[in-house]
This record gives C-alpha cells, structure tokens and sequence, in this order.
C-alpha cells in the first residue's frame, strides 16, 4: 500500500489514498460539500465534472469541483 | 363564434404587461391578459433588474423617479423572492471628465429631490474593494434598487388574477383590430381597450409602429458573498450607451440576494438572433475585468441574450396608438422596463380611465413618434 497523504476538511485532518479526488476526502470526513440557495445539502452526483454538485473551497478558492480535483499533501478544503 | 368580451385586454406578460392588467383591475375594469409564452418570459426574465432614477431626459428623470416612488409604496407587499434589495447604484467616474458628470448629476438630482453622494477615490475604494484601483471616484444613489424581475412580474398577475382578471398564456396572437384581438387557433376577445405590451415584438402585431429590438447580453457568476455591494456602472456608458447605431458594451454589475454576480452589459442593434455573440460577449466581459480586475477569477455559470424594446427617443409609448382608436401601447422601455413599469401602468390607465396624471404624458404619448421613424 503506497503511504496516505493528508488534508484538512474544514479544518479536520484527513487520510486518502494517493490520486484521490478531493470530493472522496469530503466524503470520508463525513460532510457535505455546498449548500442550495434554498438551503439543502449537496454532495458529489456526476463524479465527472459536469453537474457542479460537488462544489467546495480548496486553499481558500470557492466553487471548485471537488470531484476533479486529486488531493495533494497539506490541502485545506471547506464546505458549507 | 362566441367572443370573450372584456373592458381590456392586454397582450404581453412580461413586467409592463402585468403592471398594467393590475392598474386596470385596481380601476375596477374587467380584464384579460394574453402571453404567446410564459409570464415574464421575454425582457423582464433575460435583463438586469433594477430600479433606477435615470436623466438622460427630464422626461426620462420624470418616469424613473415616479415610478421609484412606487414601487417603494409597493415594497411591503412584494413577496421575498421578488429579492428586492435597496443597494444603491454607484456610478463609477474613471477620470476626470467622468467626475464632472458627477458634479452635474449630482446637482440635477439634487435639485429634484434625489438623495446622492459623491465619493471621493478613498471612499470608493472603501465602499467597492474589488474596483480597480485609482478611479477618480463616484455617484452613490442610494435609493436605487435591484430585484428579480420575473418573480415580480408573477407577483403582479397574481394580484391582478385575484382580482378577477383572466390571464391565457402560451397563446399567439394573429391580429389585433379593432376592438378585437385574435389568436391563432381562432379564439376571439373583444375590448373596449386593448393595450399592446409585447416589449420588443411589439411591432409586429402594430404594423407601422417602429419597436426595434436591441440585443444584449449578460453573465451570472457562482455565489461570492461580498464581492460587490452596490450596482455599479461606469460613467464612460454615457459615452458608450447613448449611439443609437452601433453596437457598444459597457461595465454594470449587480450584487444579486443569492450572492451571485450579474454582469453586463451590451447593445446591438440589428442583431435578430438569440445565440451569445462570443465577439460581443468578449468585449463586455473584458470591459467588467478592466474596472473589476479580480472578476477574472470568479466562475461564471451562465450567459444568454434578451432583447430591449427601443424607441428612437429612447422614451416608452405609453397611450393611444394614432392609427387604431381602441388601441393603446405600453412597450418601447429599452433597459428601463422594469424600473418605469409601474408608472406606466398608472399613466396609460390614467388615459384609458380619464383619471387626472401625477406626471404630463406628453413626452410619452405614441403620436410624436412618426409611423416607421428612419434610425439613424
């Protein structure tokens, strides 16, 4: 098994495999990734890029789709 | 066959159409409302939304300012997602020249009435972080408004609706007569006033009324809370705006409730297709980037293209039609439909019910436009 490497989801520390996408360490810290403006949670649907669900803040960037996006060392991602 | 016999009809839904059907309801009149589509489908969904005092023309001041004033006396009343949002607009003055219209503006509206501030380079760059940096300053007007037209324009029909009104959309007009109008599976409405508010088709169901359409564009971008927090337009759109012939884009951004952004803008004439015109589009956006440099990293999520109604005078037609006894216009509002739809209400059925008017609607009466005006 090649070593995990570590992000922070909303400020929490996080072990993925090398070439996860941010949306699996968003998914394994047990959030979801954005808010409707109604209110409602979402989370990653497409997995492909396209369906802009997955939106979340990577290093202070807003509306990145986190699905497409592969972890790398010391990340910090948010969520609403 | 058997005819639909109301006091008025009134063709088109979008925000004039539906202000107008409330006014003649408020009045007591028997009404119909005719829409080829959907309620605020056409202007009043594609365009900005704001509520402006404007002075191109004392005319023009005249309307804006009215109908402000209305619609501040309708704001309690507008449900939450009408989004009605006093910002403000900021007009922004990138040198020196631009801050003599300040002055001017703000002495024009002083004198009439109208809060403003100017602002010195300091606190436009307090107010507005993300402007370019080194502007010469602004104009805070702080009693303009921005809103979501299309809720508003429901919130409307619905009222009028309440209050006995008829309302048939997804219905296409053959012919307006007189007295009559016709659609085109045959169904037959008979009014004593019929009030064409198509908006920028007005003209083909009035032959010899001359409406062009002036094609603009705009983009929203994903929410970013904060970004900008007041509707901001350029100055240098006196420069740009005002050619009634070529095709021009200048800076004008909205903060929407959501956080969205809305940018624009654009006018063309004689563009008669929907489709985004990526050259057109280009220029606008580059434009937005050159007085809000970080807009370039925000994420843009849609772009489309409406149409305006124009007039060659740039002032709406709002009353009897010359060549139709029964026929009465309330279209050629160009960017301002929103903002004037509610004054244009009052002033066309002033004219239809003989009520006195809180403002002249000479300037606006659709006799001192010739039949097929020649566009420079």
């Amino acid at each position: 098994m090649p070593e995990p490497i570590t992000v922070t989801v909303n400020g929490n520390s996080i072990a993925v495999p090398p070439g996860a996408t941010v949306a699996v360490a968003i998914v394994l810290a047990g959030a979801a990734c954005r808010k409707s403006v109604s209110g409602e949670t979402r989370g990653p649907l497409c997995g492909m890029g396209i369906c802009f669900e997955c939106r979340a803040s990577v290093n202070g960037q807003p509306h990145c789709r986190s699905c497409q996006i592969i972890c790398q060392p010391g990340m910090e991602v948010r969520t609403e | 066959m058997s005819g639909l016999t109301y006091e008025v009809v009134v063709v088109g839904a979008g925000i004039v159409g539906a202000a107008c059907a409330e006014e003649c309801v408020r009045q007591g009149m028997r009404v119909a409302v005719i829409d080829r589509d959907v309620i605020g489908g056409g202007a009043t969904a594609a365009g900005m939304g704001h509520i402006v005092v404007m002075d191109d023309s004392e005319a023009q001041f005249a309307l804006t300012r009215y109908s402000q004033q209305l619609w501040q006396q309708l704001r309690p009343e507008l449900p939450l997602d009408v989004e009605y949002e006093p910002c403000g607009t900021i007009w922004v003055a990138a040198d020196e020249e631009e801050m003599a219209e300040v002055r001017r503006k703000q002495s024009y509206y002083g004198q009439r009435g109208v809060p403003t501030e100017a602002l010195d380079p300091q606190t436009l760059e307090r107010l507005e972080p993300n402007l370019r940096k080194g502007m010469a300053g602004g104009l805070l007007v702080p009693e303009d408004v921005v809103l979501y037209p299309p809720c508003a324009a429901r919130f409307l029909i619905e009222r009028a609706q309440a209050a006995g009104a008829k309302l048939h959309l997804a219905s296409s007009i053959s012919q307006i007569g007189k007295g009559l109008v016709r659609l085109a599976d045959g169904t037959e409405f008979s009014a004593a006033a019929i009030v064409n508010a198509a908006g920028a088709w007005a003209s083909a169901l009035t032959p010899g009324l001359s409406v062009k359409k002036r094609k603009g564009h705009l983009a929203i971008t994903d929410r970013y809370p904060g970004f900008v927090h007041h509707q901001l337009v350029e100055l240098g759109y006196l420069k740009s705006a005002h050619s009634t012939s070529a095709d021009s884009v200048a800076f004008n951004v909205q903060p929407r409730k959501t956080g969205q952004i809305l940018v624009g803008s654009s006018r063309q004439y004689g563009a008669e297709h929907a489709e985004v015109d990526t050259g057109v589009l280009t220029r606008m956006l580059q434009r937005a980037q050159q007085y809000m440099p970080k807009l370039a990293e925000l994420s843009t999520i849609r772009v489309w293209t409406g149409f305006r109604a124009a007039t060659p005078d740039k002032l709406p037609l709002i009353g009897p039609w010359p060549g139709n006894p029964t026929l009465f216009l309330a279209t050629g509002h160009e960017g301002l439909g929103i903002t004037t739809s509610l004054a244009t209400a009052r002033l066309l059925v002033d004219q239809i019910a003989g009520r006195n008017p809180a403002i002249p609607v000479e300037p606006y009466l659709p006799s001192r436009v010739p039949a097929e005006h020649a566009y420079a």
